[in-house]
């Protein structure tokens, strides 16, 4: 499998810094041989299925980085292609760590495979200990209300969480501002079952008429564009007033809607 | 690991002995639930450098020869005898009953009006240290913990487990402790899973013959070597330690990596199924394990030691290989 993704893949492999205990898992669990196949796969799709083209890639430091993302297409493909772009495009590779809902720890084989390919639970305490320990962290401020919108409310960012900022600023890590363009085409959601949700404890169920066609659990296969922008520094006091932090926090809101807007604005077709 | 021919001891004999102090860290160690396999180990240990009272209401059978047991139940009034007898410098209390069978009103006014009886004492005596041995359990596995649990998180553990509530309530009482009575120094250690010859459910799960597993769920685990638990109640025993620590053992590992080491089959169970089947089985007196342990093999439940690594100056010295092969180890 990994010979179609050029004699690359596995010499990277090799250059991936990485902290193992003695039997071969980081403290949170990851484990490097199910990286490599879980990465292997999705740098099938990245290059392959959704044929992603990757801006900004030398603007990814090697150490400590928070990676501010907007989140779309009803299930976290975005997150696994920023993660294959980590490792493929960006020199040196590196195993991107993303924060998941707590939500999915009470799913079987979903839990288990998160945490082997170095996902990790999302509390703040998580995200501190990966950053102390030079990680590449992936966060989305939207959330669930970010993955979920519908259609009609695509490429426009939801309210962001400010954790991120405080946690920024507290460990003094660079933000990289990025933007996904692409996903929110993937599925096309009507909007929400909110009584299903309800009654099945799921963040959200969308409303996906693709469903109904065959093959239409797949989702479309559009072109994906990721733009890394220019680290920002934020300075200052990490419990300072939600107000004094929302206003960093819309600072790279707004940086990452402008990015979308570019590239939306640049791209000449959904799906080429 | 036998031990109780003890070095040569130049002390006065017994008849003249009471006033001459003895430097901070030496005088007398009271150690409660010393008949168990952790108390024995303790003991064995603790005897070559000090004098020791082993309380426990099991006869110690066995035990060094220059330690004193007292068969003492510690929510008798025989206990105030022991600390009126001769000045402890030390309590070590151990003596938490873990029995799943034992019933709620046993358990409880053990564990908890035992406990109270002998902070009482060790008030009005003016003990200089209290080291408590509580456990990373009481903070209890969920799915929303952080990886590595500081001494500040929620103890959560009698949340979903009742059972484990006593042990918070000694965790508390002895926080309380803590904070009331700064003459004394208060030690509470957590420790992460105990492995060894001990009998407790950690333990005796790595030691079925065919190992459960929730299929599935393969949380990450910490566990520690008896020995090293011993190593870190020395640690909290030396003056002018107190606090609580979390205490683990080597590096965190994969449930199946556990598994894996001990070289014993598995059976991936889905978690439905298995909770049906352990509250079957417990009903009918078949298990020793109770239903909503099942936690401990679905969410992590581990501990930042850091604290305790710098201010007790503690490190675990058992490898990992060998911390989990020990719960085949008899004595």
């Amino acid at each position: 499998m990994t010979s179609k993704l050029g004699e690359g893949f596995n010499a990277r492999l090799g250059r991936v810094p990485l902290n193992l205990t003695a039997t071969g898992v980081d403290p949170f669990g990851m484990d490097p041989q199910w990286t490599k196949y879980a990465l292997a796969s999705v740098a099938l799709l990245h290059r392959h299925y959704f044929r992603t083209e990757v801006v900004g890639a030398e603007n990814i430091p090697s150490s400590r980085v928070l990676l501010i993302a907007n989140h779309s297409g009803q299930i976290p493909l975005d997150a696994a292609l920023i993660g294959a772009s980590l490792f493929m495009d960006v020199e040196p590779p590196r195993f991107m760590r993303a924060m998941v809902e707590k939500w999915t720890q009470t799913l079987p084989f979903v839990s288990l495979l998160f945490s082997r390919v170095g996902q990790v639970v999302g509390v703040p305490e998580n995200a501190k200990h990966l950053l102390m320990n030079e990680e590449a962290l992936l966060v989305f401020p939207e959330g669930i209300r970010g993955i979920s919108k519908p259609f009609s409310k695509r490429y426009q960012l939801a309210d962001f969480g400010l954790g991120f900022m405080r946690l920024a600023i507290e460990t003094q890590t660079p933000i990289v501002p990025v933007a996904v363009v692409g996903g929110e085409e993937q599925y096309i959601s009507l909007g929400n079952f909110d009584a299903l949700a309800k009654l099945l404890r799921a963040p959200n169920i969308p409303i996906l008429p693709q469903l109904l066609l065959p093959f239409g659990a797949l989702p479309l296969p559009t072109r994906y564009r990721i733009y890394f922008g220019e680290p920002m520094r934020f300075g200052g006091d990490p419990d300072d007033d939600d107000a004094v932090i929302e206003e960093k926090v819309f600072v790279v809101k707004a940086t990452i809607q402008s990015m979308l807007n570019r590239g939306l604005k640049t791209r000449k077709s959904v799906f080429f | 690991m036998m031990g109780p021919t003890s070095g040569p001891r130049s002390e006065p004999p017994p008849g003249s002995r009471r006033p001459a102090p003895l430097p901070r860290g030496h005088g007398t160690v009271l150690v409660t639930g010393a008949c168990g396999r952790l108390g024995k180990r303790v003991i064995r240990v603790l005897h070559r450098e000090r004098s020791v009272v082993g309380v426990d209401r099991r006869p110690f059978p066995d035990k060094p020869k220059d330690v004193r047991h007292e068969q003492v139940d510690i929510r008798r009034k025989k206990l105030k005898d022991i600390f009126r007898a001769e000045p402890i410098e030390a309590v070590v209390h151990l003596g938490v009953l873990h029995d799943p069978r034992a019933s709620q009103a046993e358990h409880h006014s053990w564990n908890v009006a035992g406990f109270q009886k002998l902070l009482e004492y060790v008030a009005q005596f003016d003990v200089p240290k209290l080291v408590v041995l509580s456990s990373a359990n009481v903070y209890g596995p969920q799915p929303d913990n952080a990886q590595f649990l500081t001494e500040d998180a929620p103890l959560l553990g009698g949340a979903r487990f009742g059972e484990i509530r006593d042990l918070i309530e000694v965790d508390m009482l002895a926080q309380g402790f803590f904070w009331k009575h700064p003459g004394t120094e208060t030690v509470i250690l957590r420790p992460v899973h105990i492995l060894g010859s001990v009998h407790n459910a950690a333990s005796n799960f790595l030691r079925l013959p065919t190992i459960p597993t929730l299929l599935g769920f393969d949380p990450m685990i910490q566990v520690i070597n008896e020995v090293d638990v011993v190593r870190a109640l020395r640690c909290a025993l030396a003056p002018g330690k107190r606090g609580i620590y979390n205490v683990a053992g080597p590096d965190p590992l994969p449930l199946s990596h556990a598994i894996r080491i001990l070289r014993r089959p598995s059976v991936p169970v889905p978690y439905t199924l298995g909770k049906a089947v352990l509250k079957r089985l417990w009903s009918f007196r078949l298990t020793t394990f109770p239903a909503p342990e099942l936690d401990h093999i679905r969410y992590v439940c581990m501990v930042d030691d850091r604290r305790a690594r710098a201010e007790l100056a503690y490190k675990p010295e058992v490898p990992i290989d060998e911390t989990v092969k020990s719960v085949d180890s008899e004595a």
